[in-house]
């Protein structure tokens, strides 16, 4: 009997490591400990309910387990075999306890390709990747297939670069290893900066494995005996579990010299970011790892031609290796047979913001944003109305209800104005205002930033000071043609890929939202209540009974007597000044009658 | 900026530090990576004799420290508070959060507490988009987060 329990970033934020503790030392206080095994394994992708707690082998599916349930389930299931129904899932339609994974709403539609060992191991124990089939596709490729079979097979497979923009993985490896060199690299690009995803993490905290197996097929297929990893100096967990994997592999003879016998030699090392968003271009990535501020360089030359040190490198992401090996296993004609018609296999997203099953997901391309948001997500947040999903992060924008049965892929994000970028979906309901969100994103490039090109450092900057305008109830009509024509300049003009997509996020938002933009500046209204420049604090003189206690808490000295006493009432209304008001919200919060509102 | 005089102990580990890497200029950052761990934060002085060690100029390495945002010249607080600001927390009201402690520290975002306790700075992404607003003490990860909970977290460390 094995006890999984979810020791990603989300469920340990939730107490995770004292379930394992206390559910080792209350098996062993019932001398259970040789036959239950606790195992702290990825994430499951749940995350809204987390912490999860999966007993196997009958596959049961605790959510939300407190430290204290722990006990419980110890006697309940474990000993009298009777499952704990109060920490079972329930489905909110029919208001049914759910056991199995495999019949939740959020499982049901997924197919775990990429995330298919997250949650079933003990990401630090290399037997049982191994008894998942872990290492079998190295075996194979060292064994029986010639690199050029490799790339050939990887090809014909159809994967596309996870990383954004989807380039064809076995293209770029054939392209790669034309060149061939005594000192090549394979690079993978761990530094996932995009706010909101969080898949390269996950995948490398619940199956480190599967990306140093895809580093060594890959080195063996384009002829590199180096491997380097750039990752996230902010992800601690994922650094350990990675030098673990490296450390086992090492030690089974799967990396290091002649590996099984083959006389393929391969060995990886880890190269530490420091937080720059820049830094996912491969270019810059390359910059970094040699100790150089991370400034991205114009391809040509291609990484393939002159990468690390000068010597040809292929950078893929986290999520594109961990499709390797399954695809040395299983075929490429298999794996092509999922997804679209140019998209093939099958897409992580890190599902996140008002939606009631935030987590990670994993579905076939070509599934509709209508699946992923409401069979999968479960729908919006306390029953509010869908505004709009945000995909690709900062280089992405936003789609809103008419996009909803657009299958999505590649090609069709793009079209819609966003794109697929690493993954992240974040969902709005009505209480977002598009404009600040915008303007959110905005002020993150500007950040990020790197300043080598003017269009990127200083074109993004003038966008961010009219939209800071706009939401401040000084904008213009012309500010939103100015907005188009800076967004298209920045388009055709920034150095790299991350410089020509920030405008994405405006466009969309202009595209999809013109009305909100208008209003914000003819109306001076933000329908979200977000603009806190925008909003009127307004007392309901029939309500307010005078008693005077907003007008103590005023800091502004903005509220003031009227003449008029409310019928029922004794003493007179009181009245902000909206030109004295600094909406600081103080007045609201200490009416015990609901006089006051905002507009 | 007030000259820090770097004691002898500091001095020999960040040349130590520095040897470990060879002295090789292209690992810079990982040195830098090192000594930030130690010391918490990078002052001129450090740089000055990190360049010195690996033989490039200081330009260079504050160069590195000012770009990527690991990398920070202001001693951190006692407890340092970072709040997340990622899309999926902002959605969900981190600004309101950040706003909150910003009231109850009295401090801005890049600036330490006057005893030194707390400083608060803002990072894009933890990853525990499910436990969205999420803020960290140190290492502590506090999930659903809102302004009325901030006294609370704080208290704990008073």
């Amino acid at each position: 009997m094995h006890v999984l329990v979810c020791g990603g970033t989300g469920c340990q934020a939730s107490a995770s490591a004292q379930i394992i503790k206390n559910f080792e030392d209350i098996l062993a206080a019932k001398g259970l400990q040789d036959e239950v095994q606790v195992v702290r394994t990825g994430c499951f992708g749940f995350c809204e309910k987390g912490p999860i707690v999966k007993i196997m082998p009958d596959n049961t599916f605790y959510t939300q387990v407190k430290p204290e349930d722990v006990e419980k389930i110890v006697n309940e299931h474990i000993i009298k075999g009777r499952k704990v129904t109060d920490l079972l899932y329930m489905d909110p339609e029919n208001k049914e306890h759910v056991a199995d994974s495999k019949h939740m709403g959020f499982y049901r539609k997924q197919l775990r390709i990429a995330l298919r060992n997250c949650g079933f191991i003990n990401p630090e124990n290399i037997d049982e990747c191994i008894s998942r089939g872990g290492y079998e596709a190295l075996g194979k490729v060292l064994s029986e297939m010639t690199p050029q079979q490799v790339v050939d097979e990887v090809t014909k497979s159809g994967l596309r670069g996870r990383g954004g923009a989807g380039f064809p993985t076995g293209v770029k490896w054939g392209l790669c290893a034309k060149n061939k060199c005594d000192e090549m690299y394979v690079i993978c690009n761990a530094d996932e900066g995009d706010p909101g995803a969080f898949m390269d993490r996950s995948i490398m905290e619940g199956d480190p494995h599967s990306i140093v197996e895809a580093m060594a097929i890959c080195g063996y297929a384009i002829g590199a005996t180096h491997g380097l990893v750039y990752i996230r100096a902010e992800y601690p967990l994922a650094i350990h579990r990675l030098q673990v994997a490296i450390a086992q592999a090492r030690e089974y003879g799967l990396l290091g010299k002649d590996i099984l016998g083959s006389g393929f030699d391969f060995d990886i090392e880890l190269r530490y970011g420091a937080g720059a968003f820049v830094c996912g271009e491969e270019t810059a990535l390359i910059h970094s790892m040699e100790g150089k501020r991370g400034e991205p360089t114009l391809k040509p030359p291609f990484p393939a031609v002159s990468g690390y040190m000068a010597k040809p490198s292929n950078v893929n992401n986290v999520e594109t290796f961990a499709n390797v090996p399954i695809i040395i296993t299983k075929g490429a004609d298999w794996f092509a047979s999922i997804g679209s018609e140019k998209s093939k296999g099958t897409k992580v997203f890190a599902l996140a913001g008002q939606i009631n099953n935030v987590g990670l997901i994993e579905v076939p391309m070509g599934t509709t944003l209508r699946d992923i948001i409401y069979e999968i997500g479960g729908g919006i947040k306390g029953g509010r109305k869908f505004k709009a999903v945000q995909t690709g992060g900062p280089s992405g924008g936003c789609l809103t209800e008419k996009h909803l049965d657009t299958p999505i892929d590649y090609e069709s994000l793009a079209a819609a104005g966003s794109m697929m970028g690493s993954g992240g979906m974040v969902v709005m309901d009505d209480t977002s205002c598009m404009v600040a969100i915008a303007k959110f994103y905005l002020e993150f490039t500007c950040e990020e930033s790197c300043g080598k090109c003017s269009p990127c450092r200083i074109g993004n900057k003038r966008m961010l000071e009219i939209l800071t305008k706009i939401t401040e109830g000084r904008g213009t009509m012309d500010d939103l043609q100015e907005l188009r024509n800076l967004a298209a300049v920045i388009k055709d003009t920034a150095l790299c890929g991350l410089g020509q997509t920030s405008p994405n996020p405006v466009l969309s938002t202009l595209d999809n939202f013109w009305d909100e933009y208008v209003e914000h500046v003819v109306d001076k209204k933000c329908r979200a209540g977000v603009c806190k420049k925008l909003m009127r604090y307004e007392i309901d003189k029939e309500k307010c009974i005078g008693c005077g206690a907003c007008k103590k808490n005023c800091p502004a000295e903005a509220i003031s007597k009227t003449d008029y006493i409310a019928p029922g009432h004794k003493l007179p209304s009181m009245t902000i000044d909206p030109s004295k008001c600094i909406k600081c919200g103080a007045c609201i919060s200490t009416c015990k009658f609901s006089a006051i509102s905002v507009k | 900026m007030a000259v820090i005089k770097l004691s002898e102990a500091k001095v020999n580990f960040i040349k130590d530090v520095c040897k470990s890497y060879g002295n090789k200029p292209g690992e810079v950052i990982n040195v830098l990576h090192k000594v930030q761990g130690e010391y918490g934060y990078l002052p001129a002085e450090i740089q000055e004799l990190v360049a010195k060690e690996l033989g490039i100029p200081v330009s260079r390495v504050y160069g590195i420290v000012s770009f990527y945002s690991f990398f920070t010249m202001t001693p951190k607080g006692e407890y340092p508070i970072s709040v997340c600001l990622g899309t999926a927390c902002y959605v969900r009201g981190a600004e309101k959060v950040l706003d909150e402690l910003k009231r109850q520290l009295g401090i801005n975002v890049g600036e330490v507490t006057p005893d030194g306790k707390f400083s608060l700075t803002c990072l894009r992404c933890v990853g525990a988009c499910g436990l969205a607003p999420v803020i960290e003490v140190g290492d502590k990860v506090y999930g659903r987060m809102t302004p009325d909970r901030v006294k609370d977290v704080l208290a704990e460390y008073k």
